[in-house]
């Protein structure tokens, strides 16, 4: 999947993520801020990275601010940035990519 | 097409908003019977998308614990509604709720839409269930023909805050402008054997207000209330719980039935009271509600 333009997903309230994702030339280069990043970070960092693998996104520059999101906001959040991003307007492959 | 889950029990259905994970993430801690996690008005028009992705990962990776997880997708009059449904169904969601119902041919379009995806995802057919939300008086008047438009509808709602807008007054507080739509809709969803759900009362600074509305809606013979709080429910449950006195009643007039039944006597007497067999449905009703409620473990 190609990240085409900026986009934005998520807020900075209690339990969600805000992701920003923007076009990239050099692989996947991500930013995490979290104020749990010394206990989940490496989790944080794990679910985005395989997010991204599923979604084919290959070259993007990615910041993430966790606000204590679980792994299920995570990937949704990643998800809706990336295809924003792609400016995808079909039918969404549920239980494809997108799981 | 026989679901089990048509059934179940839904005294309190609570509406949580799918654009906010922290909503979604453990609403099963406060036990409500199901809740109603929703695309439509509580999410901004621009985060409809965002909205379906929590909704999707929730449903596959948050264990509910036996609460029913229904969605609320937006209404058949945006082009939202068909994604909506693929999303709920793909993600394991147990019913759809379809707001601003008016007529049976809108249930057929959503059942249709429920087939394709059941199919498209390998759910079996006839697992999601529907109900419906009738917001309008042209809604509330084709209440009996909507009851019976789908196998899969376990029940009808009234939408209180759309459904006075349609009849030009405003929700008063008393419940008379609701009084023709409750007494309308619960005899219809009888008639045609489905569940039938009271309208959200939105003011959380007046729980005594709740308290009678849910009274009067308990009394008139609903199955439940729609609600938006946590401490709505406790209040619900505790109305919707049979007591001991009626408990105690409810065993004696089955066992007394069948046991008069087999004498072949047809008419007699519970504590003074005249009992026949017309009351041998309601008295098993009880038992059934005081089981579910975790308040009555007898064989009956």
């Amino acid at each position: 999947m190609e990240i085409k333009k900026p986009a934005v997903a998520g807020t900075l309230e209690s339990s969600d993520c805000m992701v920003t994702v923007e076009p990239g030339g050099n692989g996947v280069e991500f930013d995490l801020e979290s104020a749990v990043i010394r206990q989940y970070g490496y989790q944080i960092r794990k679910v985005t990275m395989e997010t991204l693998e599923r979604l084919g996104v290959k070259n993007v520059k990615i910041r993430m601010v966790d606000k204590g999101a679980l792994d299920c906001t995570i990937k949704a959040r990643v998800e809706c940035a990336c295809y924003r991003a792609n400016e995808y307007k079909g039918y969404l492959p549920w239980g494809g990519v997108i799981r | 097409m026989n679901n089990p889950n048509k059934k179940r029990l839904r005294r309190t259905m609570m509406f949580l908003n799918c654009q906010k994970p922290g909503l979604i993430k453990d609403p099963y801690i406060y036990q409500p019977d199901s809740i109603m996690l929703d695309l439509e008005d509580a999410v901004a028009e621009k985060e409809k998308d965002a909205a379906r992705y929590s909704l999707y990962h929730a449903l596959q990776e948050i264990d509910y614990r036996g609460v029913e997880k229904v969605v609320r997708i937006n209404g058949l009059d945006t082009g939202l509604w068909r994604e909506d449904i693929r999303c709920a169904v793909a993600g394991g969601c147990d019913s759809i709720r379809l707001p601003k119902t008016e007529t049976p041919k809108d249930v057929e379009m959503v059942e249709q839409a429920i087939d394709s995806a059941e199919q498209e995802f390998g759910i079996p057919k006839g697992k999601i269930l529907i109900i419906a939300a009738l917001e309008s008086a042209k809604g509330v008047l084709n209440a009996g023909a909507i009851c019976s438009s789908s196998e899969r509808l376990f029940g009808i709602a009234l939408s209180g805050g759309d459904y006075t807008k349609d009849l030009q007054t405003t929700l008063s507080g008393t419940g008379v402008e609701l009084m023709g739509a409750r007494q309308h809709m619960i005899i219809a969803a009888r008639a045609a054997g489905v569940q039938c759900f009271d309208t959200v009362h939105t003011n959380l600074d007046d729980m005594e207000g709740f308290r009678r509305e849910v009274q009067i809606i308990h009394d008139m013979g609903f199955d439940g209330k729609s609600i938006i709080n946590p401490r709505q429910i406790p209040i619900v449950h505790e109305i919707y719980t049979p007591k001991p006195k009626e408990i105690i009643f409810a065993e004696k007039v089955v066992r007394e039935i069948d046991e008069k039944k087999a004498q072949g006597i047809g008419v007699f007497t519970v504590d003074g009271k005249m009992i026949d067999i017309a009351f041998y449905d309601g008295a098993k009703r009880t038992l059934a509600l005081a089981k579910a409620s975790g308040v009555y473990d007898g064989e009956l």
